[in-house]
């Protein structure tokens, strides 16, 4: 075709040029600047964990279970928040809690959306009795009642860590089957999904590269929701004694073996349970503003 | 009708501007608009998608969609601005004396009531009469407007009535206030062209008999030509004409509007080729449907040729998409086969050889769908090229800008883009290069025009016509729109509740004798004359006078 047949066919009704192209990092940084106020707040809360989980060896002078002084010493200057019951420094054990608890959660939670997105999403492209048989095994797994059923399974095989975290995976994951599956239906029945069955596209495919990139929105704020679950369980498991066992630093158990102190009104026990808590409003502040700004919701009106 | 004094003009809109929000920005999408509409006449609102017509027609309410806002401008609703009126006033304005039938009734009616509850609903929310008189007024509303068993079909869910009933329905329910002004926003653009001009008949009838002023907003000229008294012709957000409507008709003065007259004048330039002797495509006797009860095709049995291209009609329900289904192998017929070249297809897609479904490309109605929103134009295209045909590096690239430049699109400015990024004609173009890609010889085309605007329709088919004789491709057209098939079909199929009731060249299709389902398809696209719908609706009334 002639540089004139396009220059023509340019004037006709649809060959408008889409606006100019902004950059993927320009775009993030004014989303960023327009981020309501809790957002921001939320995004700075998980920042700061994530500073004190990767850095805490440097931020304390003490090892995670090192004894340092006397039990449940007062805060002052040495030991800003005290010591705990076995004498070791309040602080430390807070600033590793960050690391492990965290850290094992987020892990938690990956491998959780890596088993239900995936089988999520093939139950939804394949169907039949894929469909039935994954959906029937999950409605088994969602019917215990998921707290009783992890320490059954925990007193069962034990408390190691790689144990602690495929337990939990395994039955969160079931909450992420649904979201997957159910979202993917919708992406399966488009006419561009058919275009990729018709043009003889491989499962892999589908599944990566129609579906996958078009469910990504709600499950990555199922991820953050999921992840301050996964992260409260954890907690609890450990406050009851089937999480993380001691030495290891984590805020579930800090609360407990300390409890006593409250008693003399004492709110240091009080700090792992703030952390807890904190963590999770912040989590939850970003994924508020970010399900708002991908599902196209407007303000008012 | 109240006996307080009356304004001359009923609607009375001057300099009315709106802007629309685009990210941080307002831009205006509409400029500096004034009309005057008096009771008992019809305005017609046309133009292009984006240029304004609904968001005006809803500014007659005193309403702006979110993210939308009313700027500038007065709109008098007998003699009070809606701009001054606060919201609770506002409020008892619309539905009582205002009222507004949109596009899609099945998608306005709540599907968890009744029909007649919803009829009943605004009545008696504004206080003007009460259930029972509401319930009675519906069924002689529903007498009216022709539609059947008036007296039971109220107490159907929406569901459970057809759609050009369902847009009846939403016209009865507009009428339930008997208010001063109807806006109608595409009322039957969703419809087949015979429910279509029943749905037209009763429109105007109800006018001239309430007396009531309406807008009546559509891209269809044709439509127009029928409704309305005066037309004014929008574009970008600006009045380009105004005038009565035969004026408008036979002599427009603007160079845009004489562009929109003329689009339906494009026809095929070149003959079809001679026949081979084995066709592209058979569909031997096929038969097939999604339960083993209900079969929605019977006995179907078609030809298509090399660089021709063959035109499925029917209404929605006659079993054209599904024939496409079974073609590509997504539906399993019970009975026939599918031959491509001579050589049977297996009816599981699946089964299929890569080359086989290379051969075989579709083209969908939505573009908005048919490509992955998630994907760089790039990629859409680029796929077919490296699945099927194995190009890498430079070839690949190379090829991906031929093929944009043969869809008219400049690679410079869209290879990078998303689909969102893209106008609804620029997508579909994206829909005709993926397809290309693949190099097919038969191309499957399922009403790829009907979501667009006229124009860029007409830019489609007169690409898809070039293609055709480029690359001897041949199409097959699956729509419900007969102008488009004029256009560029070489052999025309009519089907009517999954089985071929004609089928043969274009001109013998289209010239007397027909079949009398082609002749009742055929009599049913609106014509540009004023008087055709008249003349169309006193033909018809004889004929039927005849049978009975």
């Amino acid at each position: 075709m002639s540089e004139a047949e396009i220059k023509t066919s340019l004037e006709s009704a649809d060959a408008k040029a889409p606006p100019p192209k902004t950059s993927k990092w320009d775009e993030a940084k004014l989303e960023l600047r327009k981020a309501p106020l809790s957002a921001k707040f939320g995004l700075l809360v998980i920042v700061s964990y994530v500073f004190a989980a990767v850095f805490a060896p440097l931020l304390t002078p003490y090892g995670e279970s090192e004894i340092v002084g006397e039990v449940f010493m007062e805060w002052d200057e040495v030991h800003i928040l005290g010591t705990d019951n076995l004498g070791r420094d309040m602080l430390t054990r807070l600033l590793y809690g960050a690391r492990n608890t965290v850290g094992i959660a987020f892990i938690t939670t990956c491998v959780a959306f890596l088993i239900g997105g995936i089988s999520g999403m093939l139950a939804a492209i394949l169907g039949g009795w894929t469909d039935q048989i994954l959906s029937r095994i999950v409605d088994v797994l969602m019917a215990i009642p998921q707290l009783i059923f992890a320490l059954l399974l925990l007193t069962i095989f034990g408390t190691s860590i790689p144990v602690l975290i495929i337990i939990i995976a395994v039955l969160d994951s079931t909450r992420v089957f649904r979201l997957a599956r159910a979202v993917s239906h919708n992406v399966v029945v488009t006419d561009f999904v058919e275009s990729a069955r018709l043009r003889g596209e491989s499962m892999g495919w589908i599944s990566i590269r129609e579906v996958l990139p078009n469910i990504m929105p709600p499950l990555v704020a199922e991820f953050g929701l999921r992840f301050c679950f996964v992260f409260l369980l954890i907690s609890g498991l450990s406050f009851l004694g089937l999480g993380l066992q001691p030495p290891t630093a984590d805020w579930g158990s800090m609360v407990r073996d300390n409890a006593t102190l409250i008693t003399y009104g004492d709110i240091t026990p009080l700090l792992p349970a703030g952390a807890i808590a904190l963590l999770t409003v912040g989590v939850n502040f970003v994924v508020d503003w970010f399900l708002h700004k991908t599902s196209g919701l407007r303000d008012g009106q | 009708m109240d006996n307080k004094p009356e304004s001359e003009f009923l609607l009375d809109i001057r300099n009315l501007s709106i802007d629309g929000q685009s990210g941080e920005e307002w831009l205006d999408i509409v400029k500096d608009v004034s009309f005057t509409l008096k009771r008992g006449q019809m305005l017609g609102l046309i133009g292009e998608s984006g240029a304004g017509k609904s968001t005006i027609g809803l500014a007659a309410m005193g309403f702006a969609r979110p993210g939308c806002r009313i700027s500038g401008g007065e709109i008098l609703f007998d003699g009070v601005d809606l701009r001054e009126l606060r919201r609770q006033e506002k409020r008892s304005l619309r539905g009582a004396r205002i009222a507004y039938v949109a596009q899609s009734a099945a998608a306005s009616f709540n599907p968890a009531h009744r029909l007649i509850d919803q009829f009943s609903e605004i009545p008696v929310e504004h206080g003007i009469s009460n259930k029972v008189d509401a319930d009675a007024d519906a069924i002689d509303l529903f007498t009216k407007l022709m539609m059947p068993f008036p007296d039971t079909i109220g107490f159907r869910y929406p569901h459970q009535v057809s759609g050009g009933q369902l847009q009846r329905a939403m016209t009865a329910m507009a009428l339930s206030c008997r208010p001063d002004l109807i806006i109608f926003d595409e009322p039957t653009t969703a419809l087949d062209v015979t429910t279509q001009i029943e749905v037209l008949a009763t429109i105007r009838n109800i006018v001239d008999e309430f007396n009531t002023a309406a807008i009546y907003i559509t891209h269809d000229l044709a439509v127009v030509a029928q409704m309305s008294d005066k037309i004014i012709v929008l574009r970008y957000g600006e009045k380009i004409e105004e005038a009565d409507t035969r004026i408008m008709l036979s002599d427009p003065k603007e160079d845009y509007t004489k562009s929109l007259w003329a689009v339906r004048s494009f026809t095929k330039s070149s003959e079809p080729p001679e026949h081979e002797k084995v066709p592209l495509l058979t569909v031997d006797h096929v038969t097939a449907g999604y339960s083993s009860k209900e079969m929605i095709l019977k006995n179907i049995t078609f030809e298509v040729h090399r660089g021709q291209t063959v035109a499925v009609v029917g209404e929605s329900g006659s079993g054209k998409s599904t024939t496409a289904r079974v073609i590509t192998g997504l539906l399993n017929p019970k009975q026939g086969q599918i031959l491509f070249d001579g050589e049977p297809l297996p009816a599981d897609y699946r089964k299929r050889t890569k080359d086989q479904l290379r051969q075989v490309q579709m083209i969908y109605q939505m573009a908005d769908t048919a490509v992955n929103p998630r994907h760089r134009i790039r990629d859409i295209i680029g796929r077919p090229l490296s699945f099927y045909l194995g190009l890498t590096g430079n070839k690949y690239e190379q090829r991906i800008r031929e093929l944009l430049e043969m869809i008219e699109l400049d690679p410079d400015v869209f290879i990078d883009r998303y689909p969102g990024e893209l106008s609804g004609g620029q997508k579909q173009r994206v829909c005709i290069a993926r397809a290309l890609a693949a190099e097919p010889q038969l191309i499957i085309c399922d009403e790829v025009t009907s979501a667009l605007d006229q124009l860029v329709a007409e830019g489609i088919l007169k690409l898809l016509d070039r293609l055709q004789q480029e690359f001897n491709l041949a199409f097959m057209f699956i729509t419900h729109d007969l102008a488009t098939v004029r256009a560029i079909a070489d052999r025309v199929v009519v089907m009517l509740q999954g089985e071929i009731v004609e089928q043969g060249t274009k001109d013998t299709v289209f010239s007397p004798p027909h079949h009398e389902y082609t002749d009742l398809l055929l009599s049913s696209v609106p014509e540009m004359d004023p008087d055709w719908l008249d003349n169309m609706l006193k033909s018809r009334v004889n004929t039927s006078d005849l049978i009975t």
